[in-house]
């Protein structure tokens, strides 16, 4: 297994630039996800580490070495596709085995891998068929399988449940994240369901328009979304975002949204002392209480417009003056569109964005 | 009702339209001298085979069919082993240029033959190679590849992208791909593509006319609209000959319809 | 694959490719493309084989001004003019019959699909022969239907000027249909069974559905078809050399044939480069509409 590195990566197309000066590090090991909404560049950057497209500048490390003029073959990396691209005529054995007998390996070699490999994803059974005749986990199983045989430096993923029925999806997550523990491998993974994301990788790096908008362990960026793309894009259903002005006074700061005017816990801003100006303040729905506590927060009445309910969890849609909310309860209050509920928005789970950077707000400073 | 009613002499029209010349022409093979020579014509023959016997073995039919077997073999062979590859670039390898050499290849299978003629006769004269068959087999080729590129490019492009990147990624290069996992996968296309260059060289007339210049290497065209006999023209044994002509096309259709149809249709509706 | 920065392995992978499409680029610009202009050239010279004390000298225009004053030469293009306009439009006509035929549903289709091809199929030479059997004026099956035994009052129907050019288009349209409506059927398989469903449902009747739906709908594949074969059919030679020899007189001289005969039969190679050049040029014009109506569609695949 190896590490990988990408630095100042940029792909321009005619259209404009997709990847705009990508830098990012990969330890050995380590399982990343290449997350956001399509036309991000996620793909296309996976596809510059594999060597099926080439980037405008910058340089991609494979173990330290440059790998920029390097076929595909030669990178010695592994990909699983996301339609599985199973080779027709051949048979699952000869599938797996083909990326070996290209390189020349020893026959006994193939069958032992083959073996091994079949065996830890439990196809023996389908070595003799055609693609043709295996369901959809069969074959995204021996996609994985003609990957695994390889023993690559890196395992490259795009986008491989997306063709599989949600129970299936959920099983293959779990199989997966079990096989790369075992295995130790270093893989890179494309995808745009978040919850693949969090469940699955060591790191989450969020990608939108060409830039990674943030790279880190998953819980960070729930807790600790670097950008209010992030923190919305992170968590389902998205972190409400209000825009709003935000004026900091003394040690205070007073943020202005629609009519509203909510005090603030202190926040940093460097040494200017006083900020005046736009900002985006969030608070995630499962974070907002329907009953006071004892820790400081912002109280607001706001009025019910719908609400949708999940059996486990009510999703409550409200409004006020004019902006909108959403509330995660999993208590069962009594609700009906047009009420009036009183809602508790907790001073340590708001997020403060300024210049779409976040803020560090006092008492609940990034570790 | 009145679409089946409409149906039913649709089919009827088609069929007999078709065949009826043919069968006329059938029929005439097997009438003796004087059923040929009737006037008014006879309808039906009274069977025999000395026609046959005699376009064989007195007009040298068995030497046109062996010339048009070489000459049309050899082509469809050459124009897949050339028109294979090219095909597949030209579908998936992203070249500069690439619109010009399609649109180039496609003028040229609508070149009127008259307009190379001239210099494709100095040209084979040049090099001895007036009355061979090589003389003939390399502008059918020429003329053939358009085709077999058309109908292969539009197979290529119909097999999905990640199977190539699937083999690149596990160590083939352009060459590789092609043969183990491109060729395989579009067989059809590769019989279609040969049945119509079959058919296109054993059927065509102006470049044998020109080419061929001695009756020892005439095809089975040129021979048969340049069959003599010694005073008239011999209708009867024209008629047979036209029938052995005929047949292995006819052969060629009726297992292979499907092919020919959705090959033409599928490069009309691709382009 | 994408664009290739210089210097990366893709290079090398574009100059394999370039290798595998050598051969074919080779035969074309030998074969065609260089003959083509070296027809150009020769029409631009006086060279009358059977008088080789001649010379060839270079004579710039005056093969075309001699052509265009040439009445043959103007009776030979509207020949083929007339013959592209009739044959052209039957063949669609009769095409777009054998289409809705042999688009048709029921069984045996494809024994019908397959008679359909013969004539196709028939090389045109021996087609050519057959019809002239077919209209000879003794033994010919035409006359036995249309006069059965009245033998006196049989037609030597190749012996008269317009005769012989219908026969000519007869023959051609009996040839090609078939082939246009291959043509034609690749463009009614992709009109949805749903559109005639809803329109069966809306009240239209089998005539309105052909008017409205299948028509409007067929208009791509049916310019198609008249490009394709109208290219073709100002290309044609076989016809007219194995079943008239452009005779009687030159009631059916097309271009080709008249410039093969110029070239060939009178051996003057100059003269026949342009009369072929000309037929060159009115088939390249037709070409680069049909290449831009055809190869566009292709590119939109490409993205």
């Amino acid at each position: 297994m190896a590490n990988l590195e990408m630095r100042g990566i940029s792909k321009r197309f005619d259209k404009g630039l997709v990847l705009d000066n990508i830098s990012l590090k990969v330890p050995d090991g380590t399982f990343a996800i290449l997350l956001g909404p399509s036309g991000c560049g996620k793909s296309t950057l996976l596809r510059i580490i594999a060597g099926l497209e080439s980037h405008t500048s910058g340089q991609v490390f494979i173990d330290g070495a440059p790998v920029d003029r390097l076929s595909p073959a030669a990178r010695d990396i592994a990909m699983v596709f996301q339609h599985y691209a199973l080779y027709p005529h051949l048979s699952v054995r000869e599938n797996l085995a083909f990326g070996l007998s290209m390189r020349k390996t020893p026959r006994h070699v193939i069958e032992e891998r083959i073996a091994d490999t079949a065996q830890l994803l439990n196809i023996q059974e389908l070595l003799d068929r055609k693609p043709k005749d295996l369901s959809g986990g069969q074959r995204q199983r021996v996609a994985m399988g003609r990957a695994m045989v390889r023993k690559p430096k890196l395992f490259l993923f795009d986008e491989p449940l997306s063709n599989l029925d949600a129970q299936l999806r959920t099983n293959t997550r779990i199989e997966l994240k079990k096989l790369q523990q075992r295995l130790g491998a270093t893989i890179i993974y494309v995808t745009h369901d978040q919850v693949e994301a969090m469940t699955l990788g060591d790191v989450v790096v969020v990608m939108d328009g060409g830039h990674i908008q943030q790279a880190d362990p998953p819980h960070q960026t729930y807790l600790y979304p670097a950008n209010p793309f992030v923190a919305s894009f992170i968590g389902t259903p998205p972190m409400n975002l209000w825009q709003g002005r935000l004026r900091q006074e003394g040690g205070t700061g007073i943020f202005l949204v629609g009519g509203l005017e909510w005090t603030l816990p202190p926040f940093a801003m460097g040494d200017t002392g006083s900020f005046a100006g736009h900002a985006v303040l969030g608070i995630r729905p499962e974070d907002i209480r329907l009953e006071p506590t004892t820790r400081p927060a912002i109280h607001i009445e706001a009025s019910i417009d719908l609400n949708e309910d999940l059996g486990a969890d009510q999703i409550i849609h409200c409004s006020m003056m004019g902006e909108s909310l959403v509330v995660r309860a999993s208590q069962r209050p009594l609700v009906s569109p047009g009420q009036t509920l009183s809602l508790f928005l907790p001073h340590d789970k708001l997020h403060l964005f300024i210049d779409d950077r976040r803020i560090n707000l006092l008492p609940n400073s990034d570790p | 009702m009145m679409q089946r009613l409409l149906l039913v002499l649709g089919i009827s029209l088609t069929v007999v339209g078709s065949l009826a010349p043919f069968v006329w022409f059938v029929l005439t093979s097997f009438k003796t001298q004087q059923e040929v020579e009737a006037v008014p014509p006879l309808w039906w023959p009274s069977g025999g085979w000395h026609f046959y016997r005699a376009a064989l073995f007195d007009h040298h039919l068995l030497s046109y069919v062996g010339n048009s077997v070489i000459v049309a073999g050899s082509t469809t062979l050459l124009a897949l082993v050339i028109g294979i590859p090219a095909a597949y670039v030209l579908a998936r390898v992203k070249l500069p240029g690439k619109p010009w050499i399609l649109g180039g290849l496609l003028t040229v299978s609508m070149f009127p033959q008259m307009a190379i003629a001239g210099p494709i006769w100095r040209l084979l004269a040049n090099v001895q190679g007036l009355n061979t068959h090589w003389g003939l087999i390399l502008p059918y080729v020429t003329f053939s590849l358009p085709l077999v590129i058309w109908i292969l490019a539009s197979f290529f492009k119909e097999l999905p992208a990640e199977l190539e990147e699937a083999a690149r990624v596990d160590g083939c290069n352009t060459w590789q791909t092609l043969t183990r996992i491109m060729l395989p996968l579009a067989t059809p296309g590769i019989f279609t593509a040969a049945i119509l260059t079959f058919i296109y060289s054993w059927n065509e007339f102006f470049f044998a006319l020109l080419i061929l210049t001695q009756p020892d290497k005439h095809t089975l065209p040129l021979g048969i609209a340049l069959f003599q006999g010694e005073f008239t023209i011999p209708w009867g044994e024209l008629a047979a000959a036209s029938v052995l002509a005929t047949l292995p096309l006819v052969f060629i259709v009726l297992l292979c319809q499907r092919w020919i149809i959705s090959g033409l249709s599928a490069g009309a509706v691709k382009g | 694959m994408s664009e290739n920065p210089p210097n990366t392995f893709l290079s090398a992978e574009h100059r394999a490719a370039w290798w595998m499409l050598a051969p074919a680029l080779a035969f074309t610009l030998t074969l065609a493309v260089y003959p083509v202009i070296a027809s150009f050239i020769l029409s631009l010279y006086r060279i009358i084989l059977s008088m080789p004390a001649l010379g060839e000298p270079f004579v710039g225009l005056e093969n075309y001004v001699l052509l265009f004053a040439d009445p043959a030469a103007r009776q030979a293009f509207m020949v083929t003019a007339g013959f592209v306009l009739c044959s052209t439009t039957l063949e669609l006509a009769f095409g777009l019959i054998i289409a809705l035929v042999i688009h048709a549903q029921f069984r045996g289709r494809g024994w019908v699909r397959a008679a359909a091809l013969i004539p196709w199929v028939i090389p045109t030479a021996v087609a050519s022969q057959m019809w002239r059997y077919l209209f000879n004026d003794q033994y010919g099956l035409a006359n036995l239907i249309v006069f059965g035994d009245r033998v006196a009052d049989y037609i030597p129907w190749l012996a008269s000027p317009g005769l012989a050019f219908s026969i000519m288009v007869l023959v051609d349209v009996w040839k090609t249909s078939s082939f246009a409506a291959l043509l034609i059927l690749a463009g009614l398989q992709l009109i949805p069974d749903e559109l005639y469903e809803a329109a069966r449902i809306d009240g239209a009747n089998l005539w309105q559905r052909f008017w409205h739906i299948t028509l409007p709908l067929l208009k791509p594949a049916l310019l198609l078809a008249l490009l394709f074969r109208t290219m073709d059919a100002f290309r044609v030679f076989d016809l007219a050399f194995v079943m008239t020899q452009g005779g009687p007189g030159d009631a059916t001289q097309v271009l080709q044939l008249y410039g093969y005969k110029a070239m060939f039969t009178e051996g003057r190679m100059g003269y026949g480069s342009a009369v072929s050049v000309m037929v060159f040029v009115a088939i390249f014009a037709l070409s680069l509409v049909y290449v831009r109506t055809v190869g566009s569609r292709l590119m939109e695949r490409e993205t």
